[in-house]
């Protein structure tokens, strides 16, 4: 699977330089990797989901707990998530780590995955959530660290969109 | 059997365990009782008070944690169950006040009114202690057997579709929220 696991050992090494204790995921091809590594990893709780949606209260649970998380998911999880997201997260002003995997946009063969691929940077403006790209494995760890920095003092979520151009090794 | 008396009943359990609750009936009748630092009223997001509650506990393994859901956000978030059952923490308490209906948008029927059976759902979920209670004694019996006992437990208690006089209340939800998180780091240091 061309899924690039040298960038993701570097994303999860930044999550964990960041101090992120907790990573609740739902799987998508791009992730595997990621959640594999938070799986083995002993420091680390893994929470696998049934929906995204519940990333909000978990990660909320372990903010009000002192624990700093991040959440994993493909854009699709993004859309299913915005309920939890603006009654919660915003309503409450509860930082949340995105790390969302862009589907469907350059380079994107699976058809069913272009709609969301379309909506993704739009509700997120919509949304007013800041959002950046992890694009390049030179700025991977300064991107991680910077955007978990600006969600707990903004105390609010801050999305990173996960690239092919990062992710996928053609 | 009317929720608030269920909440009366154990309130004086609560002193020493972290309580979520969500929206509407059963954050205003927990308020009315008296608000403590360690409770967190989930004003809206209907279904994910239990999964505040499981992000607690999982990060906070030897502190009793206790979610006051309901039939309507409960079915809202079905998945939720599964996710507990799955890591069930030892001292999470799920207690479910199904009155059958959403109460706070003017009383419209839930599924439980023409059959779902949430006790049915948790347990085939894998929850591993579930029960349902229909008298203010058994619920206190068992929400006190769950805060004592070594199991991940989900409560249905059958209630009355009755609420409060009154839902809105002078605590801010970001106030009830810092307080809520303040609180539970002064624990830390104790």
């Amino acid at each position: 699977m061309p899924v690039s696991a040298a960038n993701s050992k570097l994303i999860y090494d930044a999550l964990k330089e960041c101090d992120i204790r907790l990573v609740s995921a739902l799987p998508e091809t791009w992730l595997v990797h990621l959640i594999r590594l938070t799986d083995e990893d002993p420091e680390m709780i893994l929470v696998r989901l049934a929906k995204e949606e519940e990333a909000v209260g978990i990660s909320a649970g372990a903010h009000f707990a002192g624990v700093k998380s991040a959440m994993l998911m493909q854009n699709h999880g993004f859309l299913a998530s915005i309920n939890g997201i603006v009654s919660f997260a915003h309503l409450y002003k509860i930082p949340l780590l995105m790390l969302i995997s862009y589907r469907g946009s350059l380079g994107e063969r699976d058809s069913w995955q272009t709609q969301g691929g379309n909506v993704t940077e739009p509700l997120l403006r919509a949304l007013r959530i800041p959002y950046f790209f992890l694009d390049g494995w030179e700025t991977v760890k300064k991107r991680i660290w910077q955007a978990q920095t600006l969600a707990e003092s903004s105390l609010q979520p801050v999305a990173l969109l996960l690239t092919r151009d990062l992710m996928w090794e053609e | 059997m009317l929720r608030i008396h269920c909440l009366r009943s154990v309130y004086s359990d609560l002193e020493n365990c972290l309580v979520v609750t969500i929206m509407g009936a059963v954050a205003a009748e927990l308020q009315s009782l008296g608000h403590l630092p360690n409770f967190f009223y989930l004003q809206h997001a209907m279904g994910l008070a239990s999964s505040t509650g499981l992000g607690l506990a999982l990060c906070m393994p030897e502190q009793t944690v206790i979610v006051f859901d309901g039939d309507g956000s409960l079915l809202m978030n079905l998945g939720s169950l599964s996710t507990m059952a799955r890591y069930r923490p030892q001292k999470l308490v799920h207690v479910v006040f199904d009155n059958e209906s959403l109460l706070s948008v003017g009383g419209f029927p839930t599924a439980t009114s023409t059959g779902t059976d949430l006790e049915g759902i948790a347990r085939a979920a894998g929850i591993p202690r579930v029960t349902t209670i229909r008298s203010v004694e058994s619920f206190k019996a068992a929400v006190n057997e769950a805060m004592q006992g070594s199991e991940l437990t989900t409560i249905i208690a059958k209630v009355e579709a009755k609420g409060p006089a009154a839902y809105v209340t002078d605590l801010s939800l970001l106030e009830n929220r810092f307080q809520f998180r303040r609180h539970i780091q002064s624990l830390k240091t104790r």
